[in-house]
């Protein structure tokens, strides 16, 4: 027995040495739980980076260790984050769904000598709480702003706004408010409704007592959208001719089929469209599809990885594979390329991704298949709600 | 004037839905007095059975409803078998830990072969659409859910009240020693109302989805909902929980239409009085 232990502690010491140029990167996410298929994403979207472009980066190996933060726990997050760090020896940390568990990691950069790379969570400030954090993914103000002028532009002068009671939707409702009041419409209302809302028809009541035209929403995917959209049918403010806006959260891919005829001809905006037609983006999909294993669930979260595992992978060549965060973050500034999105770039001043935001219409191809149809581009958005961070 | 009858429909059919589920629970926990935490599991079973009847094998509505009672019935009849039976009588603490187990496993078993997405339950034409009232549109849906609420606290009320069934269950409910000394089979009589108990949950599961939509969380998410119709009812009382749906759905909504910001606020306010004033919920029949 006292053999065999000896043995493998020889074995482990051994297998440490061969590794000695393994490069580990932290990913923190949502694996279990019920956000358990963003983290899937994620996960997809760094299996489909390495069965594109291989394990290694020059002569070093990336090693990927996963942690599970089911829901959004600031708390949890940042213990892992340290142990990451501190036990595991990662250079690099990345993932996070939830802004909230973004920020709490952010504190341990600067003294860790980690950059971190934000592959979802969508709240502007992330990016201003810590130099060395660079975003892969969006903001809920870059997705918003353009659906407001489409709002406009379709003939809508009074619109009301839905969305739910937290960060990000609140988020939403500050910035279609700008964006629409600066192309000259108005906001009648703004409502928020709580998280755990599951009838929305006298929402739907309120909606059509305040005279608005049209409705601009955000809600978190799952179970609520399905409900929302069904009572934006059901109480007739379809027929009525009320408009319908919302964010590409309400018709992230993996609803479409559970929203089915319901959603058929829904606006929103977003910067990633499963369907989205370029060769980059086919090869992508090719992959990640591989990867996730059922692609009726691959969604956005999986090319935040995707290009996120981009980014620290120029970062590993830059510093040679040597621990420098600084010049890590310095390296990807300004940095620029063909995303399975479409063109992106890092901007420099504010280390959050620059990319085109689509329009996009649920349509039904020729399978039977419900998809987000990109109708229209905004290039090269950036983000709008950076001004607006506290200081 | 309007917006006053159109609150007041909505707030009849959310109060019937919630009925609808909750009654099986109110079966279990005042009848048998079993703190059935799974029963959210169990109406989500029903679910993904009619989902999968129709979505997937192209079967009809109707048909989709009776193979999710029928197959949640056949899987909870080894679990009360062999699990449900010990905990006939054990204390409180017990039982919330068993059910609360077996909600985890049907959770985890779900995900795992049906997958985190959102299922549902593809309604037939007739369902389909909405139907004109004059003042407002009505999802043609929500009218059969009311439909089914009425009928299906009507045919309880019978069923406990009337019928030679009822009578030896309320029999056992009261004293299971002397009902099991006159020849009653109480076991069975256990059984059976477990089973009724379970096909009320799949069938409210099935025609809730469209509210309530299908995801493996399902089985927790609205257990509180649940938990708080059959308290402020009145454990076991049908005609309680009636009334505690249609209040509480009043209040939600009408909170929900007037002030949406406060949330669940003054729904909570409602239990919290009707809890203090009424211990026993507004139609106790306990002891």
């Amino acid at each position: 027995m006292k053999k065999l232990f000896a043995a493998a502690v020889a074995l482990v010491a051994l297998s440490g040495a061969a590794y000695a140029d393994t490069i580990k990167i932290g990913v923190i996410g949502p694996f279990s739980g019920p956000f358990a298929l963003q983290g899937k994403n994620f996960k997809a979207g760094i299996d489909a980076w390495f069965a594109l472009n291989g394990n290694k980066v020059g002569s070093d190996e990336i090693q990927i260790v996963y942690r599970d933060v089911p829901q959004a726990d600031p708390a949890r997050s940042k213990a892992l984050a340290q142990e990451l760090v501190v036990r595991e020896g990662v250079q690099y940390l990345a993932g996070f769904y939830f802004t909230p568990d973004a920020m709490a990691a952010t504190a341990l950069l600067q003294q860790g000598n980690v950059p971190m790379v934000v592959m979802n969570a969508a709240t502007s400030a992330i990016i201003t709480s810590s130099p060395l954090v660079v975003r892969t993914s969006f903001t809920t103000w870059q997705t918003t702003t353009p659906i407001a002028k489409v709002a406009k532009e379709q003939g809508v002068t009074k619109a009301i706004t839905l969305v739910s009671d937290y960060g990000p939707g609140i988020d939403a409702e500050n910035a279609f408010k700008a964006a629409f009041e600066k192309e000259g419409g108005k906001v009648v209302e703004t409502i928020r409704m709580p998280l755990s809302t599951n009838d929305f028809a006298p929402l739907m009541q309120r909606v059509k007592d305040s005279g608005a035209e049209g409705l601009f929403t955000f809600l978190p995917s799952g179970p609520p959208t399905l409900a929302f959209v069904k009572a934006y049918n059901d109480n007739g403010l379809k027929t009525r001719g009320v408009k319908f806006y919302a964010t590409g959260d309400l018709t992230q891919e993996s609803d479409l089929p559970a929203l089915g005829d319901a959603a058929l001809g829904l606006q929103t905006t977003y910067h990633y469209a499963v369907s989205h037609d370029s060769p980059e983006n086919k090869t992508f999909v090719a992959a990640a599809e591989k990867a996730i294993g059922n692609p009726t669930e691959l969604s956005f979260p999986a090319v935040g990885a995707f290009d996120g595992m981009y980014v620290i992978s120029k970062m590993i060549e830059a510093t040679g594979g040597k621990q420098d965060a600084k010049k890590a973050v310095e390296a990807v500034k300004g940095l620029s390329w063909t995303s399975p999105r479409g063109p992106v770039s890092i901007d420099p001043d504010s280390r959050h991704i620059t990319e085109n935001i689509y329009l996009r219409e649920v349509s039904k191809d020729a399978n039977g298949k419900y998809y987000n149809k990109e109708v229209r581009t905004f290039e090269k958005q950036g983000d709008p709600g950076l001004g607006f961070v506290k200081k | 004037m309007q917006t006053v009858l159109s609150i007041a429909v909505d707030a009849l059919a959310y109060g019937m839905v919630l009925f609808v589920i909750s009654i099986g629970l109110s079966v279990t926990m005042g009848l048998m007095r079993v703190v059935n935490l799974a029963h959210g599991a169990f109406a989500m079973i029903g679910g993904y059975f009619a989902s999968y009847a129709v979505r997937d094998l192209g079967l009809g509505y109707a048909a989709g409803i009776l193979i999710a009672i029928v197959g949640t019935v056949i899987i909870a009849i080894p679990v009360e078998r062999f699990l449900y039976r010990r905990i006939y009588g054990a204390p409180q603490l017990t039982q919330v830990l068993m059910t609360i187990g077996i909600t985890f496993c049907v959770i985890g078993i779900t995900n795992f072969t049906f997958g985190p997405t959102l299922k549902t339950v593809p309604l037939p034409a007739m369902l389909q659409g909405s139907v004109d009232l004059g003042f407002r549109s009505i999802a043609t849906h929500r009218i059969f859910v009311i439909i089914c609420g009425f009928a299906v606290a009507a045919g309880l009320w019978f069923l406990i009240e009337r019928t030679n069934f009822g009578i030896k269950l309320r029999a056992t409910i009261d004293n299971a020693a002397m009902t099991a000394a006159l020849g009653v089979r109480t076991e069975l009589v256990y059984a059976v109302s477990f089973a009724v108990a379970i096909a009320l949950a799949a069938f409210g599961g099935v025609i809730g989805a469209e509210l309530l939509p299908l995801e493996p969380y399902y089985a927790l998410r609205y257990m509180v909902t649940f938990l708080v119709v059959v308290s402020v009812g009145g454990a076991g009382s049908i005609p309680g929980a009636l009334i505690a749906c249609l209040l509480l759905g009043a209040i939600d909504t009408t909170g929900r239409y007037l002030a949406p910001e406060y949330g669940e606020f003054f729904f909570y306010l409602a239990v919290i009085l009707i809890v203090t004033l009424f211990p026993r919920g507004l139609v106790g029949r306990m002891k």
